[in-house]
């Protein structure tokens, strides 16, 4: 039987592959896709053999840097890059986690400096695997996957 | 912008602990001078603390600088809506120094990054106070001449108190053995028992409080027991009495053993304690002078050898 794409192919762009379903969203706001002017396919609930059901999009003629892939990475964890130039697949990224976060989540302690004034929140990753961040002023830990984007 | 700003203590080297002691130590001996001559401090408190602001003060004049500042931030312009950043920026155009406490945590880390002077933490919120650090680190050190291999118990309030908290991750350099001693409610948070067990601390929980427990200790560290901090009222009411320090605790401990407070104290300790040779807290809050005098030298980049020959000292 034949298998069938379930998104059409991309000629040049990349593919955010295996976002989690309920995630997907976070995505299209965190990277401003909305702003997009190139085109931008969205599926949403796709049938997927590891993650049961996932998201993924294809942004047209759009290459990520390293500060937006960081940025993702406060999303989820294993999420996949793959850049596609004349419909072949010519690299595939994983999403890392960054050294730190400037400006990305906000500060869960509400009596931060850094929720009362306005200024760039700043956090180190403290923990790569369990995903734990520090505030850079207040010095509270907290979840990344828990953290309230701005 | 780099400065020399004093913003914690945590992650400060064991070298540089011991070089602030030794210019404590100078201070101690030599108290007045000029060496500040013709700065100005700023002392800034958006969070009213009277004792922290006399010290600070007290240190600033007695090395011959001038004091500016608010101690009630009612009188500011905070109050009409100006941030931390302006107020600083401000600040910085008059001062050589600033000595901020602040409600927020993270505003001292903040004001550091933006000022052009050296800021100086006098506490953020829950967060830091390393001049209190400090002055217990070199209490600690004039009473057992070292820091090293101390038996340090900590009483009370061992869940919120900041002054514990800091004091025990700057003594990760030296090889203590600490007892907690505190209700289930106020107990070490496991974040800091994670600490001690990363940096190979060894340390012993304890709900008693009585002369068998605290026989073997070089310095009890005694904190009050705030009713706020309870939600269980029968819980507070049940253990308020279990840690107060009373005189005939005393014997059977050690002769060098001295009890230290960061006050105010409420009825934590009773008051014929204060008679004990053991007692030990107002000289510790004597030492927060030297201390400050220390970090604010520091802090403007006079170094150990300007203290020590330094030509401006009062006789």
């Amino acid at each position: 039987m034949k298998k069938e794409l379930q998104v059409a192919a991309l000629e040049n762009g990349t593919v955010i592959d295996h976002i989690p379903t309920e995630k997907l969203f976070d995505v299209v706001n965190l990277l401003h896709l909305q702003e997009m002017k190139t085109p931008v396919t969205i599926g949403y609930n796709l049938e997927s053999q590891k993650m049961g059901c996932k998201g993924i999009i294809k942004v047209a003629n759009k290459f990520f840097n390293d500060e937006e892939m960081s940025r993702l990475s406060v999303i989820a964890k294993n999420m996949q890059l793959i850049i596609i130039n004349n419909y072949e697949v010519v690299e595939k990224k994983d999403v890392n986690v960054p050294d730190e976060l400037k400006g990305i989540v906000r500060c869960s302690n509400p009596k931060c400096i850094c929720n009362n004034e306005p200024m760039p929140t700043h956090f180190k990753v403290t923990d790569k695997i369990r995903g734990i961040i520090k505030c850079h002023y207040c010095e509270k830990e907290q979840e990344l996957t828990k953290a309230q984007l701005l | 912008m780099e400065t020399r700003s004093l913003v914690t203590i945590a992650d400060m080297s064991k070298e540089k602990i011991m070089y602030l002691l030794e210019m404590a130590q100078e201070f101690e001996k030599n108290t007045n001078r000029k060496i500040l001559d013709g700065k100005v401090v700023a002392t800034l408190f958006f969070e009213p603390s009277t004792r922290t602001r006399l010290s600070f003060e007290t240190a600033a004049n007695r090395l011959g600088a001038r004091v500016i500042g608010f101690a009630d931030p009612k009188i500011t312009s905070g109050t009409k809506g100006e941030t931390l950043k302006d107020t600083i920026m401000m600040v910085s155009n008059y001062a050589d120094i600033i000595c901020m406490r602040h409600f927020l945590e993270g505003a001292a880390r903040y004001a550091s990054e933006i000022a052009p002077i050296p800021i100086v933490n006098a506490g953020d919120g829950a967060n830091q106070h390393p001049s209190q650090t400090l002055l217990d680190l070199y209490t600690i050190y004039q009473t057992q001449g070292t820091l090293e291999n101390l038996n340090i118990y900590m009483v009370g309030d061992l869940k919120y108190g900041r002054t514990v908290h800091s004091l025990l991750m700057a003594m990760r350099h030296f090889n203590p053995t600490f007892h907690f001693i505190a209700p289930d409610e106020l107990k070490m948070p496991d974040e800091y028992k994670d600490y001690c067990q990363r940096m190979g601390i060894k340390y012993t929980e304890h709900k008693d409080f009585n002369t068998e427990i605290i026989k073997d200790a070089d310095i009890l560290y005694m904190t009050r027991v705030q009713k706020e901090r309870f939600t269980d009222l029968m819980e507070y009411e049940r253990v308020k009495d279990v840690y107060i320090l009373k005189k005939d605790m005393l014997e059977g401990c050690r002769d060098n053993m001295k009890i230290l407070h960061p006050l105010p104290r409420v009825n934590e300790i009773a008051y014929d304690v204060d008679e004990s040779p053991k007692a030990y807290y107002f000289q510790q809050a004597k030492n927060g002078l030297y201390a400050r005098q220390a970090i604010i030298c520091d802090c403007l980049g006079i170094s150990l050898d300007d203290v020590k020959n330094d030509p401006t000292i009062l006789k």
